[in-house]
């Protein structure tokens, strides 16, 4: 069975207009989300992986950012034209987002119960203030917070992080969308309780066959809950595969180096660990041709000159590398 | 040989509140923490958000004065010396900070920040370049750092410079608080390497304060698994991941997510979240997420017990003994 094609991103090509000239934050970015699948979006600060968030989103800061190209496919309509009154009708109901820092995206002067009915005001204006109420009631018990009541009348600096995530994740699932995207929505937290996290956004993916695209640095979280999963560099793709496929047989230099790069917990302590040469260039002053380039250990003369297309690796799986190869990596002695 | 020795360490931060700010209540940030750390190894300290991993490091540096218990280095007792002597103490003692972005002076060059330390100290006065520039090459900068200014670094070469700066007296022991966790993955192996290299090269002992066992496991001899304020585990770094007793420490290495899709294992989710240190539960302060908890655990609070077969291998909890 081919499965649904929720969002179709492709092309996409984001410029900011800063003091210090242009910067390309997001080029010829492709990729699509399935339905009832999580996608992971991996890569390091920097990489453009929240920057492409914001824009399905329409939540790029403005007049700075411009989107040059590209189109995001949703429902057959294209996100990025899209007037901005439509736009609203969309996020936080269709496609909703949770953030990384829990307390900064709660208003800490209103309590967490108005700020729950505000969303149910913005998206189910019919709705009497008390079936808003019993609705917010509803969604906090369902992200598994004690004393939902209590709750709703405190304000954001009463709670944890980890409850505060709950609570984002309540808002962000109050009107059932058909794409989550979380950013980072456990970086801030606890490994105990970022397994607590994870585990009930997967549990509300499984029970309502929603679509999540799911970003981290942590590749140990994308092994873990992804489907599917974009390896983003410099604000390019470097790989795309099913998750299972590109922990298993990585293809592109920068992914096998940083999945080298991560101390094991089964390894031996104090052995030196693999590294990854240099550093990610500046956007300001990306080279010419493959943006890894400078940094590969197995870059020719072409990786400096082109740009390198997705190549494909297999079935639904690409890189964009001119070598990716595993012979000829074999015999440059790097895997 | 035993460098540095903490002995029933307590650190209880007052709570005040009212009108005539009368104290309320304490935060028991530390409570009879102890530990031997020998020469030339590392000691990994982990544990989540509040279970008082800064809090040891500050008090074994001096930075907070401890409420009881003792701080013995080299033979001596360092946990309450006036700022003369600590100053003499810090030539022996130092630390990297978590944030590089927050523990460099944004208005002093590079070359101004090394300087500093060997001003403080007396060590030398005069000419400081060719020392500082050794400096610089030992943690893998190029020399042209020096006239340069904190912003115009990344993390991970900031995080070079703090480190520069820490060995730069040549001390015996540094701790590290959480010295990579700003990082990126691909910056971070190279900042472990570099304080691999460095202990090699120069025998130093590290304490090393992270959250995350991985990262831990990767660089320590020895682990000691910290929960509100107490030391629940300690042994060698490879029993703690393949014979941990702890239900804790189980706890927290099934939290670990891994970078293998094929190793999606039975997790171990803990209920709940850590309570709060200034009322810590009585009896094993554990019991309210532990899921084999037992009487005795909501009465007693256990001691840390030597492991039959491994008197290295400390653990407190009663279901073992």
């Amino acid at each position: 069975m081919v499965d649904k094609i929720v969002l179709d991103v492709s092309d996409l090509r984001i410029d900011f207009h800063t003091e210090q000239g242009k910067i390309r934050a997001v080029d010829q970015v492709d990729f699509q989300l399935k339905k009832g699948r999580i996608l992971g979006i991996a890569g390091e600060s920097g990489c453009g992986k929240s920057v492409t968030a914001l824009s399905i989103m329409r939540l790029l800061p403005k007049p700075v950012s411009r989107i040059v190209k590209g189109r995001a496919l949703y429902n057959d309509q294209n996100i990025y034209d899209l007037p901005v009154s439509d736009m609203r009708s969309i996020r936080g109901k269709k496609i909703s987002m949770i953030f990384q820092e829990p307390m900064t995206a709660l208003n800490p002067v209103h309590g967490i119960g108005k700020q729950l009915i505000e969303i149910y005001k913005l998206h189910f204006p019919g709705l009497s203030y008390r079936e808003m109420a019993a609705a917010s009631l509803k969604m906090l018990r369902k992200v598994g917070i004690p004393d939902p009541d209590k709750v709703m009348k405190k304000y954001p600096h009463h709670l944890s992080g980890g409850m505060r995530q709950r609570i984002m994740i309540a808002m962000s699932l109050a009107c059932e969308p058909d794409i989550l995207i979380a950013d980072e929505p456990t970086t801030a937290l606890d490994v105990t309780v970022q397994a607590q996290i994870l585990d009930l956004i997967r549990s509300f993916q499984a029970k309502s066959n929603m679509s999540v695209i799911l970003i981290t640095h942590d590749l140990g979280v994308i092994a873990e809950n992804c489907d599917d999963v974009v390896v983003m560099y410099a604000g390019r793709i470097a790989e795309k595969a099913d998750a299972l496929t590109l922990f298993k047989y990585p293809r592109h230099p920068y992914t096998i180096g940083l999945l080298k790069s991560i101390p094991s917990l089964a390894g031996e302590p104090k052995t030196i660990l693999p590294t990854i040469k240099g550093n990610v260039p500046s956007l300001q002053d990306m080279p010419d041709g493959c943006r890894f380039a400078s940094r590969c250990p197995v870059a020719e003369e072409i990786c400096k000159k082109k740009v390198p297309g997705q190549r494909s690796m297999g079935h639904n799986h690409t890189a964009a590398c001119h070598l990716a190869d595993t012979k000829f990596f074999e015999k440059k002695g790097f895997i | 040989m035993a460098i540095l020795e903490v002995k029933n360490l307590k650190k209880y931060f007052p709570v005040t509140g009212g009108i005539f700010l009368r104290r309320t209540g304490f935060v028991y940030a530390l409570d009879d923490v102890s530990f031997i750390v020998n020469k030339g190894e590392t000691l990994g300290i982990v544990g989540e958000s509040g279970c008082g991993k800064t809090t040891l490091g500050r008090c074994i540096m001096g930075l907070y004065d401890p409420t009881d218990g003792k701080v013995i280095i080299n033979g001596r007792d360092v946990s309450c010396l006036n700022s003369h002597k600590r100053k003499e103490l810090s030539l022996n003692l130092q630390m990297i900070f978590q944030d590089p972005f927050e523990s460099l002076d944004p208005r002093q060059t590079i070359k101004e920040i090394l300087e500093e330390k060997y001003l403080i100290h007396g060590k030398r006065i005069g000419n400081l370049v060719p020392e500082i520039s050794d400096l610089i090459k030992r943690v893998g900068l190029l020399p042209d750092t020096l006239s340069k200014f904190p912003h115009e670094f990344s993390g991970g070469q900031r995080q070079r410079i703090g480190i520069a700066r820490a060995i730069s007296l040549e001390p015996e022991i540094i701790i590290c608080d959480e010295p990579v966790s700003a990082l990126d993955v691909s910056v971070q192996s190279k900042i472990l390497n570099l304080l691999l290299e460095l202990q090699r090269i120069l025998g130093l002992t590290y304490i090393f304060i992270s959250h995350d066992l991985s990262v831990v496991k990767h660089v320590s001899d020895r682990i000691a698994v910290m929960y509100l304020g107490k030391i629940v585990e300690i042994a060698n770094a490879n029993d703690i991941y393949n014979n941990g007793q702890h239900p804790y420490t189980h706890a927290l290495l099934s939290s670990i997510p891994v970078p293998d899709p094929e190793s999606r294992r039975k997790r171990i989710v803990l209920k709940g979240e850590v309570p709060s240190v200034e009322n810590p539960p009585l009896g094993c302060r554990f019991n309210t997420r532990c899921e084999q908890a037992q009487n005795i655990c909501h009465e007693k609070e256990p001691s840390l017990f030597k492991n039959a077969k491994d008197p290295g291998h400390l653990t407190a909890c009663h279901l073992f003994f």
